[in-house]
């Protein structure tokens, strides 16, 4: 618990969350908003997927999964995440 | 009294260096739920299932995965390229199921228009092509063309996997004459992929000498699907058993079994 006499002033979160740079990706055909410099990591937190289950495509290239921590995602990037599902 | 032929216990097959005792590969698409889909499988007592790559879910990241009941440690995942109508989208399937599982072992399908997804043999010679020169193991879903066949076996695929009838149709071998011919001219395994109706459509393709057969809806559609499955391996292994015995000619007039001597008057 902070003391009183630190917390930061009213409006503080939202001044800081307008300096913070948004772009937007594709993410299996939907638009997603993710803070520049955000990795395919971060993303995949963000969407609450376990990494060692799914597979990664950025614009039509495979993302290694040894690459997820340091792979950036750029704007307009197109990414696939996909699994495996009953088929025949 | 030991009835049983040695030769039957050592019975294995080979693709792509790994070695398989059961003739019998399954899908695991169109279940109704996963704890059929584990159930049925393992009634089938397949070794190798294959599986579908798909988009996961966004909006519900923690729906159970097909992995958590059909584990990939018991079983060899064989990634499909179903719904693939493209050389382009199954080379892109089949390396995000290469980074998913780890896997290089996999099943070739570029498909035609409905209503038959007929296999699209320009579409699939391109893929293969693109797939081994990308260091894949290609088995291959194929039109009952034994030329294309040729074709598919000297790119390097490593399994030929012609149609018994259209996916899902259930009309069984419509071809048997081209399925063994496919089978006489071949170097690696052949196996009937799609059209399986039930179990007797399993032993005549393994009658007709081909070394395993692939097949979903037939379990899947059952009414009792975990029945169905242990009729396949029952008929897939009596199949085998029957090409292995060698058959007896056909003859057009009766040969009794009884002989004529000894008979009362």
């Amino acid at each position: 618990m902070r003391p009183a006499g630190l917390r930061p002033p009213p409006g503080f979160a939202t001044f800081r969350a307008s300096m913070t740079q948004h772009i937007a990706v594709t993410v299996n055909g939907e638009t997603r908003d993710m803070a520049a410099g955000d990795t395919v990591a971060a993303l995949l937190r963000a969407i609450g997927l376990d990494s060692r289950k799914v597979a990664v495509e950025r614009n039509e290239e495979i993302v290694p999964r040894s690459t997820y921590d340091s792979v950036a995602l750029a704007p307009g990037d197109r990414l696939e995440i996909v699994h495996f599902i009953g088929g025949g | 009294m030991d009835g049983t032929p040695a030769t039957i216990g050592d019975d294995t097959w080979e693709v792509a260096g790994r070695r398989f005792r059961s003739r019998l590969i399954v899908g695991t698409g169109r279940y109704k739920s996963l704890e059929e889909t584990a159930a049925a499988i393992e009634a089938s007592g397949a070794e190798i299932v294959t599986v579908a790559v798909r988009r996961v879910n966004l909006s519900d990241p923690n729906a159970p995965m097909l992995q958590d009941f059909v584990s990939p440690k018991r079983y060899t995942y064989l990634p499909n390229t179903a719904g693939c109508h493209t050389a382009n989208d199954a080379v892109r399937t089949l390396r995000l199921a290469r980074e998913a599982g780890g896997w290089n072992l996999v099943k070739l399908e570029v498909l035609g228009p409905p209503p038959f997804l007929y296999p699209d043999m320009e579409g699939t010679l391109e893929a293969a092509k693109a797939l081994i020169a990308d260091g894949f193991e290609v088995m291959v879903y194929c039109a009952d063309d034994p030329v294309a066949a040729k074709k598919l076996e000297d790119l390097g695929c490593v399994a030929i996997m012609p149609l018994g009838a259209p996916i899902g149709s259930g009309l069984g071998l419509t071809n048997p004459f081209m399925i063994r011919a496919i089978k006489q001219q071949a170097k690696v395994p052949v196996l009937v992929d799609a059209g399986i109706g039930t179990a007797s459509d399993a032993a005549k393709a393994m009658e007709l000498g081909c070394d395993a057969v692939l097949l979903n809806s037939a379990i899947a559609h059952a009414k009792d699907p975990v029945r169905m499955a242990v009729a396949m391996k029952a008929a897939v292994e009596a199949g085998r058993n029957a090409f292995l015995a060698g058959r007896m000619p056909v003859n057009y007039q009766a040969d009794a079994s009884s002989p004529m001597a000894g008979l009362i008057r």
